[in-house]
């Protein structure tokens, strides 16, 4: 089976899913001519020119508005955003419109548009760009939000997003794109919004992650092999609607469950996660649950503070330990 | 805030209880799972406790009473706290009245006392509606649990601290958390903790002989359910049409008890801790037949077969006013001499009422012995949802022809009931096949 990485994974959605239907278009910064930022849309204004393939001026509003547009006329635009920090000044149409089009018109105005880009932290690009923004998406009824953390998944929830009738946020990772997975190119793949994926399988323990940190997870959970402890890794990989029926099932089997995400504590969609276990798995628990995150202050620039507040496997490996009483 | 003292469900299947004895006077300071009073239940004497803190001012059911489950029959609160309103119609109206001056007039004449609402509050946060316990199913349904002092409370104002997941697994196992030393933070038990004590068979309700309660925890994996196949339903159908609602047949076979009577004669002789009945050595044979044949071990459910892979027998004993059929949980897996002392303590502590309603839920077949009354050999009948009970008959020596010679021998019959929606002739015939396998090589019991 091909091995590529999580870009090409996704370059390959794009292309596909822009064969398979002519209205899906793709519209951001340096898209185009530039072939993208980070080098998603390689070769796609080459393929399909530039009526599909848009270059737009550094007016994330204006763009993401014009997106809204298109959509509500039957087109199935594709925002990219450069990293979802510039995002925020785009957040009206992403909230306001595309999020509320169907129910303002009472059912008349599909909304079949993603808006897709990087984000959460890379390295040492500091405060303002260094931020995960999935609690706050999340949190908007209206937009469904999946975070690949794989090329598998990254491909089979990008085509699933573009062929959904309503706003998608796909979430993706500068740290990411690099990152290389199996995908078969024998066979179309699309994973259901909505499907989380038990991406390792134990018994002493469950994560519950998404997007960038299920790398990490399984990193965490090959360590702990090492020392004899099994754990669950739940990758939620859509996070809204979340798959609760896949966290019960794991935490059922454990007991115990760490929450890992690449955000900030407060009010994160970690603790939406610990809702629905508190909720549906009480007594199951023998621990309770932990989460890790990201340090509750703005991303450091420096190497070594970074470190410090950024989530990572020695600190998941903690958690782990701490819900199974080892430490 | 007042407690109210109900009647509860002691057993799964109670419906009233007599209140046999209170244990507290009025005036008496109670704690929160302090026994209150004994309360004779359909199937035993059972302890009722208090679940509320004070005083308990008011006794509503006089000794030798009945009242149905979730009937109020008294009130634990303050010293000083108004109760009129909580135990209603027993207060004089004026009383009342001027109890709750913000009540309307009208509401008391028309025999509605209003209940103030801190008591109102009260029953829902401090007491266990009795309904709640009806509802549930016999195998969750647990007894109060005896107030223990708490030893592993750790300076923790008597409470223990155990996680959610330990609750439910001691709940399951009938095992008295009081008694288990916590090993997480702050001393909170947790699971390691549960299946320490379980395993170790400390903590029991029961601070004498070890409860026969089951000794591992219940799971998914002690049974299979399978479906009922088109011929299993038309001879369901069938034959319940021919008889009864449970169509049974039964299988009689006559055994050779030589070599059983040998070995009881040998070990007795080894001292007295090696003594065992003759009934003792039949429940470890049908418990060992049974583990080999799953397929007698069920339970009909109706929409299906369930096939247990525990044994868990029944022994019926007969009570001075009836019948109880304790169950000793594991007994394939147990040594000869754990089901003579088993046996011998359940049939004790059922004939003193003493029974615990998990020691007599939850088997998978069932033995009743008549022998000893000189009965030969007669049919017992099926205790629902068991599909088998065996009935075993007096032992009494007989002239039988050996080699084609007359000679004595030591025989006992034993007949099987069968349920013919699940077990067929040939089933069960080859189920006593086994048995008799066992009994006449009885060595073959401690392979």
């Amino acid at each position: 089976m091909p091995v590529i990485t999580y870009r090409d994974a996704l370059n390959q959605a794009l292309r596909e899913e822009m064969q398979r239907d002519d209205r899906v278009f793709l519209m951001g910064e340096e898209v185009a001519v530039y072939q993208g930022a980070y080098k998603v849309s390689k070769g796609l204004l080459q393929e399909f020119g530039e009526m599909r393939v848009v270059d737009t001026p550094i007016t994330e509003l204006g763009f993401a508005g014009v997106g809204v547009g298109a959509a509500m006329v039957g087109l199935r635009p594709v925002i990219e955003f450069m990293t979802w920090n510039f995002a925020l000044l785009a957040i009206d149409q992403v909230v306001n419109s595309a999020a509320k089009m169907l129910y303002m018109s009472g059912g008349q105005y599909n909304m079949p548009m993603v808006f897709r880009g990087p984000n959460g932290a890379a390295l040492q690009l500091s405060a303002q760009h260094s931020q995960a923004w999935e609690s706050w998406l999340a949190h908007i009824p209206g937009l469904k939000v999946v975070a690949p953390g794989t090329p598998y998944d990254a491909k089979g929830l990008l085509k699933s997003a573009i062929r959904d009738d309503n706003p998608v946020i796909v979430l993706e990772g500068e740290m990411l794109y690099n990152t290389k997975g199996e995908v078969p190119d024998n066979e179309e793949i699309v994973i259901p919004i909505g499907k989380a994926e038990l991406k390792r399988e134990g018994e002493h323990a469950s994560i519950i992650t998404h997007g960038k940190m299920a790398l990490t997870a399984m990193q965490v959970a090959d360590q702990l092999a090492k020392q004899g402890i099994n754990i669950d890794v739940v990758d939620l990989r859509t996070i809204r609607p979340m798959d609760v029926e896949a966290i019960t099932t794991s935490v059922r089997k454990t007991n115990r469950a760490v929450v890992l995400e690449e955000g900030w504590e407060i009010c994160g969609v970690g603790a939406q996660v610990v809702d629905y276990i508190q909720r549906e798995c009480f007594d199951d628990l023998d621990a309770p649950v932990v989460r890790v995150h990201q340090a509750d202050v703005p991303m450091p620039y420096a190497k070594n503070l970074e470190r410090a507040a950024k989530p990572d496997a020695a600190k998941a490996i903690a958690a782990v330990k701490k819900v199974m009483y080892l430490e | 805030m007042a407690t109210k003292v109900v009647m509860e469900a002691l057993s799964p299947t109670m419906e009233e209880g007599r209140l046999v004895k209170w244990l507290k006077n009025e005036g008496d300071q109670v704690k929160n799972g302090e026994t209150l009073a004994e309360v004779e239940t359909d199937k035993a004497i059972m302890e009722l406790v208090a679940r509320g803190e004070g005083v308990l001012r008011k006794r509503l059911l006089p000794e030798n009473e009945a009242a149905p489950v979730g009937q109020l029959i008294g009130v634990i609160a303050a010293p000083d706290e108004n109760i009129d309103a909580l135990i209603g119609g027993a207060a004089p109206a004026s009383a009342a009245a001027a109890a709750t001056p913000a009540a309307d007039g009208k509401a008391t004449e028309s025999g509605a006392t209003p209940v103030p609402k801190a008591a109102a509050q009260s029953q829902g946060e401090a007491s266990t509606p009795p309904q709640e316990k009806v509802a549930a199913p016999p195998t969750t349904a647990q007894p109060p649990r005896p107030a223990a002092p708490a030893p592993a409370a750790g300076g923790n104002g008597g409470r223990t601290r155990s996680s959610p997941l330990a609750r439910r697994m001691a709940s399951e196992s009938g095992l008295d958390l009081q008694a288990v030393q916590g090993s997480g933070p702050g001393g909170r038990i947790i699971k390691r903790d549960v299946e320490a004590a379980v395993a170790s068979g400390a903590g029991g309700r029961d601070s004498g002989v070890g409860p026969p309660a089951a000794t591992r925890t219940a799971s998914a994996e002690d049974f299979r359910d399978v479906a009922l196949t088109q011929i299993r339903k038309t001879i369901a159908r069938r034959l319940s049409e021919s008889i009864g609602p449970i169509p049974t047949f039964y299988l009689t076979a006559e055994f050779d008890m030589e070599r059983v009577a040998e070995m009881r004669t040998a070990m007795a002789a080894l001292g007295d801790e090696f003594k065992v009945s003759f009934n003792d050595i039949v429940l470890k044979a049908v418990a060992t037949a049974l583990a080999q044949h799953p397929e007698v071990n069920a339970h009909w459910l109706g929409d299906k077969i369930r096939y247990f892979n525990r044994v868990h027998l029944g022994m019926a004993v007969a009570i001075d006013d009836g019948l109880i059929t304790p169950v000793i949980f594991d007994a394939d897996e147990k040594r000869m001499s754990e089901i003579s002392r088993e046996s011998r303590e359940l049939a004790k502590r059922a004939r003193e009422r003493k029974l615990k309603p998990e020691e007599y839920t939850g088997s998978t077949f069932s033995v009743s012995n008549l022998g000893m009354f000189g009965i030969d050999q007669f049919t017992a009948i099926i205790n629902p949802p068991e599909v088998g009970i065996l009935a075993i008959g007096a032992l009494e020596e007989k002239a039988v022809v050996i080699d084609g010679a007359v000679t004595t021998r030591k025989r006992m019959r034993v007949t099987m009931s069968c349920d013919h929606r699940v077990v067929d002739g040939a089933l069960g015939a080859k189920f006593l096949q086994t048995l008799r396998r066992l009994i006449e090589n009885p060595l073959m019991l401690v392979y």
